[in-house]
């Protein structure tokens, strides 16, 4: 051993002090994996929670409780130059009533007839006007249960409870089994919950309107987000001169796509609504303030799709001839198409989720027919569901829930479609 | 290829004359995946010297110094056969602490990566994480030996607390080096430590090298002959995952055995 | 109207298209190299200048169309003048709808009167906009196509309008945000009339009611923010104290832990989280985390409100959560190999690794990354006006129910249009208020992480 060798005071490792330490710090990293676990677990354990609690309280609504009465026109006074002004409720009475074979006292029937939606003289009313053939006939119709019964029959409401502390008395329950165990009750699937709209009636409301509403405000929205979104990523990416504007332009961008949505819900209100005088609650204006919203997303992805494209293809395109304007229209823009279009559906996913400045510009109207167009007054899917949300009904539990796994659906569907494009035409260079 | 016994018999023959074997490779082989990146490497490590690993860009000779303290082992797909010891230990042993080895044999990469604190707690940190010292003067000691040793302690003594980051390439460097002294390994790895220094800076941390073999047993991988030939006692010799040949510097760039080694030095390629 | 406006733009535009290429052909003759610019340059000239302009007219029409209509028919109203906004509007809807035949009651002879003017205003405005368009698509077409000739930089012409729609296009982010500053500072300059800034910024009593009779007792309300601002911050920093542990911790684990196919499921599902609209969170926080928060306080003798502070802000801060580890993932991600291999190489396990030198390391992507979700949390809006109160309170008890500043925009608007009563146009007072906070944050936070991202 050299005397330099002496100089250096090498620590002794495999004594049991470092041995023990050594197990401690091991046991450090191993608490920090741990850590790591939870923490995930938490996260993902909320998300299945989430799901789940949609799931278990949604899935009711998707099928509806009704009573298969027999309607009989044939002696009624039912003329098909008068079908608005028909005796549907003394039609619709008399058939509820002949599913009970004994007779229900007078004193009763109100109660009676509460088991059923109040609405059931309406919805015969349009069958036959949309059949006019059964005029004279005798047909079999399904008729909804009121929400009370519906929730009993999904086992919602329960037996045990005591009877003041239900919405359902025994009188009605004891009808019930009767009426079941004479095979009038089904649960068929309730195409109600998508085909009809908004109605006060848990039994009877549907998202026919705020599907179409938010169907109108994403139309409005890619046209307009689309076009200029695209049109300004390129001219930012390809044209713009590097200068202070320029850069003034992109942190207002980067920052706009931070600013809180209930700020943009202001814009919308004061601006499009007071300033211009559009019309409250029109998809129209929804789909305007989305665009605004979706305009930054839209910019950034275009110019991440742009940029990626090599820069031989434009200086290619140049070297024959092209102008600038035909290297990026022909080539440049084609090639990332693909990704803009995908960054475009995710873009348009979270327009439909936006709520809150829907909200502001009164798209959470109570409108009880599907919107014609972008100018006439609609909800929207996630306005709707907070409008069900809010409601004091028990039935608008399971039918918000179900909203809910409507409107997560339609952003499965968006997304998956933004993921197959991805994979089907994304190049990677 | 020689046999096993032709190698020991090579080693046993040459022990007088050398100082003793501090680490030992034996039919190494190391795997990326499927591809094989090293094939059956004997080599041995003599203590107070600097080895010096040449050959040509992808030969193999910073997989093999990256076997040396497991920093291999960070790589998922990678696999290492063959034995490697350490004082007659075998390091790929299950009851081997990584920890512990990367203490006793520390290393210095190809570029600088000082953390992104101050010059102080870059030294310290070794030491802190291995309990080395417990007072603050105890600390400042090793922080001040270490920069010493590394040829840096001059040129920042005033600025312990500025980041380590701030140092120009040839100080980061340096500064590298003193934190892997910090922990007093045995064995120091340095992978082309030069590689991203100008000369004059590479002229003082090859300097530091010569002084750093008294204490310390020094294995450096190099792309440039003339390093190998200035800094190293003895010369290992790779080409294409295998080690060509291996002895003494001066043999090696006077007289190689081998015509790929006579090739590569005299600059036919690489 | 509309409709056939633009049917006819379509048209006449595909029409110019057609001519001006034909004739563009035509005038080349033989000689194709003998044009400046190829025939479909002169089409899409031709067809730029027949349909833009006049599109950009019915938009400018239909933008203050409705406004002059009130105008005038307001000017013709007998006692117009006298009325207040609010009486205004009323009075206009009620015409409006008795002109399209929602009749609730009698209408007055006035408002009878007012409707055929209604009736004669839109007739006399559908006939100006329609003529007007028909000559400015006419003019246009007309211009391009006799413009059309061997020497005519049609090329040019069409690019230079395509250049000008881009920078227009690029500019719509700027209008957007000049439009959200000046509306908010106009609205609340208008609530600062009437309300001092001070009692704003500094009064710790939020009583927004207003009177809705003139003899009501509950006066002229209060408009002290700071209760409302204490609420927000309460609720900010409940969802930070959930978020921002859970996702640093995750991604830590995500990027130095897990194995790639873990990694590869699991970064995914936490994507899910934040794809997930913030009403369904909203729903979720009052129908389940409420509730179950609310009993597991009862059960151990803690009284918890049902629309605590701690529900909203919990289930917020699930929601940023991977807001947070996505980024804080970058920040990892960001800082270079040889760094780990550094410190792994000096004896370091992975934990020391991470807790002492990734993470100071990534510390300045993370907080940039922090600031960005509380700028988020703050600007939250739906799962607050769900699941948080209505009442403005003093408390930083998280059992307690607290109101947030998104929470008094959303109640103080919805189902009010009136421009002219305190009450909303405080709620753009508040907007502003946001608008500013937030702005400082993501200005910082970008700042932050850009300067970040330069530094490796």
């Amino acid at each position: 051993m050299s005397s330099a060798e002496e100089t250096i005071h090498r620590p002794v490792w495999d004594s049991d002090e470092m041995a023990a330490r050594r197990r401690k710090r091991y046991a450090a990293d191993r608490r920090l994996q741990r850590y790591g676990v939870a923490a995930i677990t938490f996260a993902i354990g909320f998300l299945f929670l989430l799901v789940a609690t949609l799931l278990y309280t949604g899935a009711s609504a998707f099928v509806q409780t009704k009573a298969r009465v027999t309607i009989d026109l044939s002696s009624a006074e039912v003329s098909a130059d008068d079908l608005m002004g028909a005796p549907w409720r003394n039609i619709v009475r008399s058939s509820l009533l002949a599913l009970e074979p004994t007779e229900i006292p007078r004193s009763d029937r109100r109660a009676y007839f509460q088991m059923f939606t109040s609405s059931a003289p309406f919805l015969v009313r349009d069958h036959v006007i949309a059949n006019p053939d059964l005029i004279g006939k005798s047909f079999e119709f399904k008729i909804p249960f009121s929400d009370p019964l519906d929730q009993f029959a999904k086992g919602q409401i329960s037996r045990d409870t005591p009877e003041d502390r239900r919405r359902v008395s025994n009188q009605q329950i004891g009808w019930f089994d009767k009426l079941q165990a004479s095979g009038v009750v089904s649960k068929p699937f309730n195409w109600g919950l998508i085909l009809n709209p908004d109605s006060r009636f848990p039994e009877l409301a549907g998202l026919a309107g705020a599907i179409s509403g938010s169907f109108w405000a994403l139309l409005v929205c890619f046209l307009i987000s689309f076009p200029v979104g695209v049109a300004a990523a390129i001219y930012l990416e390809e044209f713009a001169p590097k200068n202070r504007l320029t850069d003034i332009i992109e942190i207002n961008i980067n920052n706009l796509a931070a600013v809180p949505s209930v700020v943009f819900g202001l814009l919308g209100l004061a601006v499009f609504l007071g300033w211009f005088g559009l019309p409250r609650s029109a998809p129209l204006v929804g789909g305007m303030v989305l665009s605004l919203m979706t305009l930054p997303t839209m910019i950034i992805v275009t110019r991440a799709a742009l940029r990626s494209v090599p820069s031989s293809i434009r200086e290619a395109a140049l070297g024959i001839g092209a102008s600038r304007h035909e290297a990026i229209l022909h080539h440049m823009l084609p090639l990332s198409m693909p990704t803009i279009l995908t960054g475009t559906i995710i873009g348009l996913a979270q327009a439909l989720g936006e709520t809150a400045p829907l909200l502001l510009i009164g798209m959470n109207a109570f409108i009880t027919s599907p919107p014609e167009g972008v100018f006439s007054a609609s909800t929207a899917l996630p306005t709707q569901i907070y409008i069900w949300a809010d409601s004091p009904e028990r039935g608008f539990v399971s039918r918000t829930s179900a909203a809910i796994l409507v409107l997560l659906g339609f952003l499965v569907l968006m997304n998956g479609l933004a993921v197959f494009l991805r994979n089907r035409f994304e190049r990677r260079w | 290829m020689m046999s096993e016994a032709a190698v020991e018999e090579a080693v046993g023959a040459k022990v007088d004359s050398q100082p003793p074997v501090k680490m030992q490779g034996r039919m190494v082989c190391v795997y990326y995946g499927d591809s094989q990146a090293l094939y059956d490497v004997n080599l041995d490590i003599r203590k107070n010297q600097v080895t010096a690993l040449i050959g040509p860009s992808g030969c193999g000779k910073s997989t093999f110094l990256r076997c040396l303290n497991r920093m291999n082992d960070t790589i998922d797909t990678c696999q290492v056969k063959g034995s490697i010891t350490l004082d007659g230990g075998d390091i790929y042993d299950a009851s081997v602490d990584v920890v512990e080895l990367r203490a006793r044999v520390g290393m210095v990469f190809q570029k600088p990566n000082p953390f992104p604190k101050s010059i102080y707690e870059n030294i310290a940190y070794g030491p802190r994480i291995h309990g080395l010292a417990r007072t603050k003067s105890e600390f400042d000691e090793i922080v001040e030996t270490s920069l010493r040793k590394a040829g840096l302690f001059e040129e920042v003594k005033d600025r312990l607390t500025s980041p380590g980051t701030g140092l120009s390439g040839g100080q980061q460097q340096r500064l590298c080096i003193a934190r892997a002294i910090a922990v007093s390994p045995e064995v120091i790895l340095m992978d082309e430590p030069c590689s991203a220094l100008d000369p004059i800076a590479t002229a003082k941390v090859e300097e530091l090298i010569d002084e750093l073999r008294q204490n310390f047993t020094i294995v450096i991988v190099t792309h440039s002959m003339q390093q190998a030939a200035r800094v190293s006692q003895r010369t290992a010799m790779f080409h294409l995952g295998n080690l060509v040949e291996e002895g003494d510097t001066d043999k090696m760039f006077t007289n190689p055995d081998d015509q790929r080694t006579q090739d590569y030095i005299t600059g036919r390629f690489g | 109207m509309i409709a056939y406006l633009f049917l006819f733009l379509i048209i006449a535009a595909t029409i110019a298209y057609f001519i001006a290429s034909r004739r563009a052909v035509a005038i080349a003759g033989n000689d194709a190299r003998g044009l400046h610019s190829r025939p479909i340059y002169h089409g899409l000239n031709a067809l730029v200048y027949t349909a833009i302009p006049a599109f950009i007219f019915i938009l400018l029409w239909l933008l203050f169309e409705g406004s002059v209509i009130d105008m005038l028919l307001m000017s013709a109203y007998p006692g117009a003048d006298a009325m207040t906004g609010a009486e205004r509007d009323l009075l206009l809807s009620e015409i409006r709808q008795v002109a399209v035949g929602n009749i609730f009651r009698e209408p007055t002879p006035e408002i009878t009167a007012a409707v055929e003017r209604f009736h004669s205003l839109n007739a006399t405005a559908n006939l100006l906009l329609g003529a007007a368009v028909v000559i400015i698509a006419l003019a246009g077409a007309g211009l391009a196509v006799t413009s059309v000739s061997k020497r005519f930089l049609a090329r040019h012409s069409f690019e230079r309008s395509v250049t000008i729609f881009m920078i227009f296009a690029s500019t719509v982010a700027i209008l957007t945000t000049l439009g959200i500053v000046a509306s908010l500072l106009y609205e609340a300059y208008l609530f600062f009339e009437r309300v001092p800034v001070t009692d704003f910024l500094f009064g710790i009593r939020w009583e927004p009611q207003i009177p809705l009779r003139e003899d009501q007792i509950a006066g002229q309300g209060a408009f002290g923010a700071i209760p409302v601002f204490v609420g927000t911050i309460l609720i900010s920093f409940l969802a930070m104290a959930v978020a921002v542990p859970v996702g640093i911790l995750s991604a830590i684990y995500l990027t130095e832990y897990a194995s790639p196919r873990f990694r590869a499921v699991v970064k995914p599902m936490l994507e899910v989280l934040a794809g997930i609209p913030t009403v369904v969170y909203g729903f979720f926080a009052v129908l389940t985390v409420a509730p179950a928060l609310r009993q597991a306080g009862i059960s151990i003798g803690l009284d918890v409100a049902p629309n605590s502070a701690i529900a909203a802000g919990g289930v917020m801060g699930i929601m940023l959560i991977p807001f947070i580890s996505s980024l804080s993932d970058d920040a990892f991600a960001a800082v270079p190999q040889a760094i780990r291999d550094g410190s792994l190489a000096v004896g370091a396990t992975k934990g020391e690794t991470i807790r002492k030198v990734l993470l100071p390391a990534a510390l300045p992507g993370i907080v940039g990354g922090v600031l960005l979700a509380l700028s988020r949390a703050i600007g939250e809006t739906m799962i607050v006006v769900m699941a948080a109160g209505l009442i403005a309170k003093m408390t930083v008890n998280p059992l307690d129910s607290v109101t947030t500043v998104t929470v008094q925009i959303v109640t103080l608007l919805i189902g009010d249009s009136e421009f002219d009563n305190p009450k909303t146009l405080a709620a753009f007072a508040l907007g502003l208020m946001l608008f500013i906070i937030t702005l400082f944050l993501n200005l910082i936070a970008l700042r932050i992480v850009r300067k970040y991202r330069e530094s490796y």
